[in-house]
C-alpha cells in the first residue's frame, strides 16, 4: 500500500507531467472585451530606455493608431507583442488567458497575432498565390508542411483574400515583380490568411502614392470590427482619415490617449509631436 | 499509357537528367560487359569506375544544393557527412576481408593487428552485417547533422558564422580520424577491400553493379529532393532563405524546417559516400579536409544553385575537368578551378543551368508549363 502511495505522489492521477501537456496556446478569451493588455512594460537597450513603464489596452474589434516621433518606442512595442524582444519588466496578455511573454514568435503568430513589417516583406521569389498559401492558417509543423495539399476550401480562402487586397489579377505574378504598394497589400493579405484576431501594422502607407494610401485606409477600416487592428504610422493625414482611437507615445511612455480631435488639442502632444508635424515643410 | 510523373512535368532539366541516367545506367555496364576489349565501343572498367565516382559526387552536390541553394545555409562541411557514410561502408568492407588480410587475423583488420590491439573496438561490432552497415550509413551522418543543427539553428546562428562552424566540424573530424587511437586506421584510412556481399570487388560484374547502384541512388536522390522542394515545405525553404523573419512571423518554426532539411541532406551525402568507397577502393581522413567541402560548393555554384540538376551538371563538369587536368597539366588545375569559379560568378550568376533556362529552346517548355498551370487551375 505504501509503495502505491509513493507512486501516486510521484505520478498523481489527476495530473500529467509538464512535457505531456500539448504545446498549444489556450483559447483566446475575450470575455472582458479587451484583446491586448500591456502593463508596466519597460525595456532598455544598453541604458537607453526604449519603453518605460508602458500601459496599453486594445479593445476587441478596435482600430487603434499609435503615433509618436522617432525613437518613441513604437516598433519596440510591436517587437514585444510578437515575441521578438522580451521586456525587462511588465506583463503582456493576449485576451485573458494567453501570456505572450512565455511564447516565441511562431507560437504567438499561430495564436492569432499577425504582424506587418515596416519595410514590405514578402517572399519575392514566390508567386502571389504561393505567398498566401504559405501564410495560410493550419498545422505548420515540418511533416504537415511537407505533405500539405491545397483543398478547394483553402483555395477559396486564398481567392477571397486576393479579392480583399485587390490583387486578383496578379495571382500568378512573382511577388518580386509587384509595385511597392502592392507588396504592402500582399503582406497584409498574408496576415489575413492566418485568420488573426489582432493585426499589428507598421507604417502601412510609407512610400505609397495618394491613391494607394486611400485604398489602404479603406482596407484597414474594413478589417477592423471583426478583428482588432493596431496601426503605427507617421503620416498624420492618413491617421486622421482612419483613426478612431489614437495613442501618442513619447520617449517610451504613453503621452496621451483618446479620440483624434481630443489628442490634437492636447497641449503636450502639440509640443512634442503635432507641432513639428504641422509645421510647413 | 503511364502518365508522366507530375513532379517532372515542369522540370525539363530533371527530365533530361533522369533520361540520361537511365540510358547511362543501361548502356555503360552493357558496353563494359558484353563488348570486346578491342572494340571501339568498349567502356573500360576504369572509365566505368570513374563515372561511378562522378555519380556519387553528383549526389553529394545535390545534398549541398538542398541546403545552400534552397535553404540558404552555406555548408562548408558537407564532406564530413559524405566521409562518415564512406567510413561506415569501409568498416563493412574491412570486416569482409576476414583471413585474407596480410596478417590473416580472422577478426581484426590489418591495421589493428599492426597496432597490437587485442580485440575489436566496440564500435566495430555489427559492421560484419551489410544491413547494419547500411543503417549506419544513414544514421551516423543523419544523427550528427541533427545534433549539430539542433544547437546551431536553435541559437539562430546564420550566415558566415554557420559556415565557419560547419568548416570547423569537418576539420575537427579530420584531426580525430587522423589519430590511430580512434580505431579507423589513422591516416591510411581503410583500404585493401576484397568483396562486397560476397562478390569480388575486382570483377567487372561487381563494378557494373556498383555503377548501376550509383545511378539508382542519384536518380532516387534527385526525385526525392525534387519532391521535397516541390512541396509546401520546399516553398517554405526558399521563403526562409529570402525572408527568414517573415516566415517566423507567419507561424513557422524556422529552426525545425532547417533542421530536417539539413538532416535529409546529410543522409543523402552519407549515401553518396557509401557508394563512393567501394568504387575508389579507399577511404581516408583527407576526405574530411575543409578544401574538399569547399570544392563541393564550387560544383554547385558552377552548375547553378537551387535547380538540383544544376548541381549534377556542375559536379560532372568540374570532376571531369579535374580528372583530365590533374593528369595532363597538374600545375594548372587549381588555378583553373579558381578562374572557373570567378568567371562563373561574374558571367553566369545562375551557373550552367542558368544558360539552360534562359536559352531559347526552353521556350516551348515554358509554353507547356503555362498550359499545365492553366489546366490545373481549370480543374479545381
Amino acid at each position: 500500500m505504501n509503495t502505491l502511495e509513493n507512486i501516486r505522489s510521484f505520478w498523481p492521477r489527476d495530473q500529467v507531467f509538464d512535457f505531456l501537456i500539448p504545446d498549444m496556446p489556450p483559447d483566446l478569451d475575450l470575455t472582458h472585451g479587451v484583446i491586448l493588455y500591456l502593463e508596466g512594460i519597460s525595456v532598455s537597450f544598453g541604458g537607453f530606455k526604449a519603453v518605460d513603464d508602458l500601459n496599453l489596452y486594445i479593445q476587441n474589434g478596435e482600430l487603434r493608431c499609435i503615433i509618436g516621433p522617432n525613437g518613441a518606442g513604437k516598433t519596440t512595442i510591436m517587437d514585444i507583442i510578437t515575441g521578438k524582444t522580451s521586456p525587462d519588466t511588465g506583463s503582456a496578455w493576449f485576451g485573458q488567458r494567453i501570456n505572450l511573454l512565455k511564447m516565441n514568435e511562431p507560437e504567438i503568430a499561430r495564436s492569432g497575432i499577425g504582424r506587418k513589417f515596416q519595410k514590405p516583406t514578402v517572399f519575392e521569389n514566390h508567386t502571389v498565390h504561393d505567398n498566401l498559401e504559405l501564410a495560410m492558417v493550419g498545422n505548420k509543423q515540418v511533416w504537415s508542411t511537407l505533405t500539405a495539399k491545397l483543398n478547394s476550401v483553402q483555395q477559396g480562402n486564398i481567392e477571397a483574400v486576393l479579392e480583399t487586397i485587390g490583387l486578383k489579377e496578379k495571382i500568378t505574378a512573382r511577388a518580386g515583380s509587384l509595385s511597392h504598394g502592392q507588396k504592402q497589400w500582399l503582406e497584409i493579405g498574408m496576415l489575413l490568411m492566418q485568420n488573426p484576431k489582432l493585426l499589428l501594422v507598421d507604417e502601412p502607407v510609407a512610400g505609397m502614392t495618394q491613391q494607394e494610401t486611400e485604398r489602404t485606409a479603406e482596407l484597414l477600416t474594413d478589417l477592423a470590427g471583426t478583428r482588432s487592428v493596431v496601426v503605427v504610422e507617421h503620416d498624420m493625414e492618413f491617421v486622421r482619415s482612419i483613426a478612431q482611437e489614437v495613442t501618442v507615445l513619447h520617449q517610451g511612455r504613453v503621452l496621451a490617449e483618446g479620440r483624434m480631435d481630443e489628442v490634437q488639442n492636447n497641449q503636450e502632444v502639440i509640443e512634442v509631436y503635432l507641432g513639428e508635424e504641422n509645421a510647413p515643410h | 499509357m503511364i502518365s508522366y510523373p507530375k513532379i517532372l512535368q515542369t522540370d525539363l532539366g530533371g527530365s533530361l537528367l533522369l533520361g540520361i541516367l537511365m540510358i547511362a545506367g543501361l548502356l555503360v555496364p552493357l558496353l563494359n560487359l558484353t563488348v570486346n576489349d578491342t572494340h571501339l565501343l568498349h567502356v573500360s572498367t576504369y572509365t566505368m569506375a570513374l563515372l561511378g565516382k562522378y555519380l556519387c559526387y553528383a549526389l553529394l552536390a545535390i545534398a549541398v544544393d538542398l541546403v545552400w541553394g534552397y535553404l540558404g545555409i552555406l555548408s562548408l562541411g558537407h564532406g564530413a557527412f559524405f566521409t562518415l557514410g564512406g567510413y561506415a561502408m569501409g568498416m563493412y568492407l574491412m570486416r569482409q576481408i576476414g583471413t585474407r588480410g596480410v596478417y590473416g587475423h580472422p577478426l581484426l583488420p590489418d591495421f589493428m593487428v599492426f597496432l597490437n590491439w587485442p580485440e575489436l573496438p566496440w564500435f566495430w561490432n555489427g559492421f560484419n552485417w551489410f544491413w547494419f552497415a547500411m543503417l549506419m550509413v544513414i544514421v551516423v551522418p543523419g544523427l550528427l547533422a541533427y545534433v549539430f543543427g539542433w544547437f546551431a539553428f536553435r541559437s539562430r546562428v546564420t550566415g558566415v558564422y554557420l559556415s565557419i562552424m560547419t568548416q570547423a566540424l569537418t576539420y575537427a573530424l579530420m584531426l580525430a580520424f587522423f589519430r590511430n587511437e580512434m580505431g579507423f586506421g589513422g591516416n591510411n584510412g581503410l583500404t585493401d577491400f576484397k568483396d562486397i556481399l560476397g562478390f569480388s570487388l575486382q570483377s567487372d560484374e561487381t563494378r557494373a553493379g556498383l555503377f548501376v547502384a550509383s545511378v539508382i541512388a542519384l536518380a532516387g536522390g534527385y526525385v526525392s529532393s525534387r519532391w521535397v522542394m516541390n512541396s509546401r515545405l520546399g516553398k517554405l525553404c526558399t521563403a526562409i532563405r529570402d525572408e527568414e523573419d517573415r516566415a517566423r512571423f507567419i507561424g513557422y518554426r524556422v529552426e525545425d524546417a532547417k533542421l530536417w532539411v539539413f538532416t535529409f541532406s546529410a543522409v543523402l551525402a552519407g549515401i553518396a559516400g557509401a557508394l563512393y568507397v567501394p568504387q575508389v577502393g579507399i577511404i581516408n581522413p583527407t576526405e574530411f579536409a575543409p578544401l574538399a567541402s569547399i570544392e563541393i560548393v564550387i560544383w554547385v555554384a558552377v552548375g547553378g544553385r537551387a535547380t538540383l540538376y544544376g548541381a549534377v551538371i556542375g559536379a560532372m563538369i568540374i570532376n571531369y575537368a579535374k580528372s583530365y587536368l590533374t593528369a595532363a597539366l597538374p600545375d594548372v588545375w587549381l588555378f583553373g578551378l579558381g578562374a572557373l569559379f570567378i568567371l562563373v560568378t561574374l558571367f553566369l550568376p545562375h551557373g550552367v543551368a542558368g544558360l539552360f533556362r534562359q536559352g531559347s529552346f526552353a521556350f516551348w517548355w515554358k509554353k507547356k508549363e503555362t498550359l499545365t498551370v492553366v489546366a490545373e487551375r481549370a480543374n479545381l
